[in-house]
C-alpha cells in the first residue's frame, strides 16, 4: 500500500480488501489524516474512483495532496489550507464553503463549484457545471478566487457577496458565451469577469455588466497568471475581451419589505 | 409630479402619563428607541408609533406610565378585521412584503390546550420527586438500537456510532443567531445553557471567539448561508446541526439587514460590513435526500465523527415522511420546528399561514419513525412555542426527546414579545446591535434568570412525572396513553394517536 519517499507518500486507493472493494472514503480520509499528523508533506492518492468528501476541513497550509483518478463529491469541503491537486475530473461541490488553501483540477468540475468559499483559490482547466460559485462570498478585505478555464452553465454567483470568478473561455467559438443564463442573480458582493459577451437576457436580478477598472484588469490578470502556471495554457490576455459582471448595491433587496406595525 | 399616497395608521398603543405623579426625570424618553415620547412645555407627551414594548413602565422610577392599548378605530366588520385593513393600508402605502417576528400570531392554532395529561391513582401510585429520584437527563445523538452497560454499572456512550451528548434536562436553547439578538443576549443564553448542562444553539450567524468557552454547551448551526462555518469551529462544538427550514417561516430564506452587519457581526459572520446578509432559500447542495446525506457525511468527516449532526427542518405538510428520509440519510437527531415558532424577521404572510402546529408535526414524526423502525435510532426534538413546563411535557408524550425553547429564555431576559425584532431597535437590548441598547442587558443577570427559569419548568417535569408515577423522563416519551383530547375536534385526537378525556385504559 503506502510506499514512502522523503516526506511523500502515495495509497494506493484502488487496492483491493478481501471483499474486493477499494478503499471507501472514510478510510481514505483516515489514511490522510494520518499521514499528515506523521508529518507528511505530499500525499499521493492513486486510484481514485469516486471516494467522496476527500480532504475535508484539511487545515494544514504545508501540505500537497495530488489525486490521479476521478475523486468524488465534495472535494475539500471546508477547506482551511494546503494544496490539493486533481489529475483528472472533479464532480459535485468542489470546495464546498472553503475557507482558505487551492484547488487545482486538470480537467472539468461539475456543478456547485466553489459554493459559499470565503477564501483560497479553485482553478478549473477545463468546464465546470450548474450553480458555480453560487454565494462566495468575502471577509476582512480577501476572498476567494475561482477560475474556470473553459465555460460555464446557469445560475453562476447567485448570491454572490464577494469574491472574484473568472470564466475564460478557452476553445469557445467568439461569438457564443462561456456563460449560461441568470447570471449572478441576487448578487450583492464580488465580481466575475468573463471572456466574450455577456447579454442582458443572460444576467440574473441584481447582475449588471458593468466597466473593467484598472484595478479589476490587473486582478483578472494575476488570475489569469495563476491558470497559467498551473496547466501551461495561455488564455486571452487582451483587456477587450472580457467584460466584468457586478452587483450595483450591496443591498439589493432593501425596499422589498415593509416593517410596518399592523 | 410624485403623487402623495401615504395614508396614516391608527394608532395601535399610546403610553399615558400621569403627570400628578411624573418626577419629569425623562428617563422614559431616554429609554424609548422607538422616540415615542417627548418632554415639551413641562410634560412628557407621547407622539405616535407606540409598539407597547413597555420599557417605558419598567424605567419609571414614579411608576406613573401605562401603555393603553387603543380601541381599534375603524368601523366594526366581521371580515375585514382591524389587522387586515391596517395590513392592507399599509402595503397600499409601501408595495412590500410585509414583515413581522417572533411567532405566528394567529390563534387558532393552539393544540396544547386541547390536551390534558393523566395522574396516578390508587393502582399505580404516584412519585414524590421531592424524596425519590426521578431523571430528567437525556441525550442527544443517535441511539446504539441497544443499551450496554460498563462493568462499573454505567451506560457506555461509546456505543454509539457517534458520542452522545449528555444534558441534564430534556430542553434545548434554539438556534438564535448573534445578528438576529445582541452579544449580551447571546452571552446571556450561552452562559445559562454552560450553568444549566444543557444544550444552545448558535444559530446561523457563526462563533464569536468570545463565546468558544462554551462551545461544549453549544450546537453549531449550518444553514445555507453558511456563515461563519470553518473547520475550526464545527470540531469545537458539541454537535452540528444543519438547518433546512425554520418553523416560523419554512421554506424561506434568512434576511439580516445591512444596517445590522456591523464590525462585530460582519467578523462573526465573515461577511462584509454593511452588505445584506442573505440565506438562499434553499441549500444549493441540497435538492434531495441523497445530497442531504452528502452534506450530513462530509460534516461527519469533517469533525471526524466526533459530534452528532442533526437536521432541523420546519413542520411543513409531508414532515413524517421527510423526517424519515432524513433519519436514512445519517442524521443523529432531528429538529422539528412547528409553526408558531418565534424568528428575528419573517415575512407576515409565511408566518401565520405555513405550516404546522408542533403538536401534530412532532407526533407524526414519531408515528412515522415507529413504523419504519426508525424512532430508536435517533434523537427526536420539538420546538415552536413551547411556552411553559405544560407544553414541553405533553410534547415529549407526543414523541419528542427534548423540546427547544426560544420566546421564553427572550421573555426571561426582558422580552415583552412586542413584535419588532426585525427593526432592531430593542429596547431591551436584545434584539438589537445598536450599542447603547444592547448595554442595557446585563448578561449576568439575564442569564441567571434564564437559569431560574428552566430550573422551575425541570422541577415542574419533576412534579408532573412524579404525579404520574413516572420516574425518569424517557418514559414518557411517546407515552400517547397519558395524554388525553378535549377539543372540539376528535379528529385531531385521531391524527395525534391521542384517546378522547373520557376514555380509558385497554
Amino acid at each position: 500500500m503506502a510506499s514512502k519517499k522523503h516526506n511523500e507518500v502515495v495509497i494506493d486507493v484502488d487496492e483491493r480488501n478481501e471483499l474486493g472493494h477499494p478503499l471507501d472514503y472514510r478510510e481514505l480520509n483516515e489514511k490522510i489524516r494520518g499521514c499528515i499528523s506523521s508529518g507528511m508533506e505530499k500525499v499521493i492518492l492513486k486510484g481514485v474512483t469516486g471516494q467522496r468528501y476527500i480532504a475535508s476541513a484539511m487545515d494544514d497550509p504545508d501540505v500537497k495532496i495530488d489525486i490521479h483518478g476521478t475523486p468524488g463529491n465534495d472535494l475539500g469541503a471546508f477547506l482551511n489550507g494546503g494544496t490539493i491537486e486533481v489529475f483528472g475530473n472533479a464532480q459535485d461541490v468542489t470546495g464546498n464553503t472553503m475557507n482558505d488553501g487551492r484547488i487545482i483540477v486538470h480537467g472539468n468540475s461539475w456543478d456547485i463549484t466553489g459554493l459559499a468559499a470565503r477564501g483560497g483559490t479553485i482553478l478549473i482547466r477545463g468546464n465546470s457545471g450548474y450553480r458555480v460559485g453560487i454565494h462566495m462570498k468575502e471577509f476582512n478585505g480577501s476572498g476567494p478566487r475561482l477560475v474556470i478555464g473553459g465555460s460555464v452553465h446557469d445560475y453562476l454567483g447567485e448570491y454572490m457577496a464577494g469574491g472574484t470568478i473568472a470564466i475564460l473561455g478557452i476553445g469557445m467559438e467568439e461569438d457564443v458565451s462561456p456563460v449560461g443564463l441568470s447570471v449572478g442573480t441576487g448578487m450583492h458582493g464580488g465580481r466575475i469577469f468573463v471572456r466574450g459577451a455577456v447579454e442582458e437576457h443572460q444576467l440574473g436580478t441584481a447582475a449588471h455588466v458593468l466597466p473593467l477598472t484598472d484595478e479589476d484588469w490587473e486582478e483578472l490578470q494575476s488570475m489569469i497568471e495563476e491558470f497559467e502556471h498551473a496547466f501551461g495554457l495561455k488564455p486571452s490576455r487582451c483587456r477587450d475581451d472580457y467584460v466584468k459582471v457586478g452587483p450595483l448595491d450591496s443591498r439589493p433587496f432593501r425596499g422589498h419589505y415593509d416593517k410596518t406595525n399592523i | 409630479m410624485s403623487v402623495q399616497t401615504v395614508v396614516r395608521l391608527p394608532e395601535k398603543y399610546r403610553p399615558v402619563v400621569d403627570h400628578e405623579l411624573c418626577l419629569r426625570c425623562k428617563k422614559c424618553v431616554r429609554a424609548c428607541s422607538y422616540e415615542v415620547l417627548e418632554f415639551k412645555d413641562d410634560r412628557i407627551r407621547p407622539k405616535p408609533g407606540c409598539v407597547a414594548c413597555l420599557r417605558c413602565v419598567y424605567e419609571c422610577p414614579a411608576q406613573c406610565i401605562t401603555v393603553k392599548e387603543m380601541e381599534p378605530q375603524f368601523a366594526h366588520h366581521a371580515v375585514f378585521d382591524p389587522v387586515l385593513r391596517r395590513s392592507i393600508i399599509a402595503q397600499s402605502n409601501s408595495g412590500g412584503v410585509l414583515l413581522s417576528s417572533c411567532g405566528a400570531n394567529v390563534e387558532y392554532m393552539d393544540i396544547f390546550s386541547h390536551l390534558l395529561l393523566d395522574a396516578a391513582q390508587v393502582t399505580n401510585p404516584s412519585i414524590d420527586p421531592l424524596r425519590e429520584p426521578v431523571e430528567t437527563r437525556t441525550y442527544l445523538g443517535r441511539r446504539p438500537g441497544k443499551v450496554t452497560v460498563t462493568d462499573d454499572g454505567r451506560i457506555d456512550l461509546q456505543s454509539s456510532s457517534t458520542p452522545l451528548v449528555v444534558m441534564d434536562m430534556p430542553i434545548m436553547i434554539g438556534h438564535i443567531s448573534l445578528g438576529s439578538i445582541s452579544y449580551n443576549a447571546q452571552a446571556a443564553l450561552f452562559q445559562a445553557a454552560s450553568e444549566l448542562n444543557i444544550v444552545a444553539g448558535t444559530g446561523e450567524g457563526g462563533l464569536h471567539a468570545d463565546f468558544y468557552k462554551h462551545s461544549k454547551n453549544l450546537c453549531a448551526e449550518v444553514a445555507s448561508g453558511r456563515f461563519g462555518v470553518t473547520s475550526h469551529y464545527l470540531k469545537e462544538v458539541s454537535s452540528v446541526e444543519i438547518k433546512i427550514g425554520q418553523g416560523a417561516k419554512p421554506g424561506h430564506g434568512g434576511h439580516l439587514p445591512g444596517e445590522k452587519v456591523q464590525e462585530l457581526v460582519s467578523q462573526t459572520r465573515m461577511i462584509p460590513l454593511g452588505t445584506d446578509a442573505l440565506s438562499p432559500y434553499p441549500h444549493h447542495d441540497i435538492y434531495s435526500i441523497e445530497d442531504l446525506q452528502q452534506l450530513i457525511s462530509v460534516l461527519k468527516e469533517s469533525t471526524e465523527y466526533q459530534v452528532p449532526v442533526g437536521v432541523k427542518i420546519a413542520a411543513v405538510h409531508n414532515v413524517g415522511a421527510i423526517a424519515s428520509g432524513i433519519v436514512r440519510a445519517g442524521a443523529d437527531f432531528i429538529t422539528v420546528d412547528g409553526l408558531r415558532g418565534g424568528t428575528g424577521s419573517a415575512p407576515r404572510v409565511i408566518r401565520d399561514h405555513a405550516g404546522m402546529p408542533i403538536e401534530i408535526a412532532i407526533s407524526a414524526v414519531d408515528q412515522r419513525l415507529q413504523e419504519e423502525g426508525l424512532r430508536d435510532k435517533v434523537t427526536l426534538c420539538a420546538s415552536g412555542s413551547i411556552r411553559s413546563a405544560a407544553d414541553m411535557i405533553k410534547c415529549i408524550a407526543l414523541g419528542a426527546d427534548v423540546v427547544g425553547v426560544c420566546t421564553a429564555a427572550m421573555i426571561a431576559m426582558g422580552c415583552t414579545v412586542c413584535q419588532q425584532c426585525h427593526r432592531g431597535m430593542c429596547t431591551w437590548g436584545i434584539a438589537t446591535q445598536r450599542q447603547d441598547l444592547v448595554d442595557r442587558l446585563q448578561t449576568p443577570v439575564a442569564a441567571q434568570r434564564v437559569v431560574n427559569l428552566f430550573r422551575a419548568w425541570n422541577e415542574e417535569l419533576k412534579e408532573m412525572l412524579g404525579a404520574m408515577g413516572i420516574d425518569s423522563v424517557e418514559s414518557l416519551v411517546g407515552n400517547r396513553d397519558r395524554l388525553r383530547y378535549i377539543g372540539p375536534n376528535p379528529r385531531i385526537a385521531e391524527i395525534l394517536g391521542v384517546k378522547h378525556s373520557g376514555e380509558g385504559w385497554g
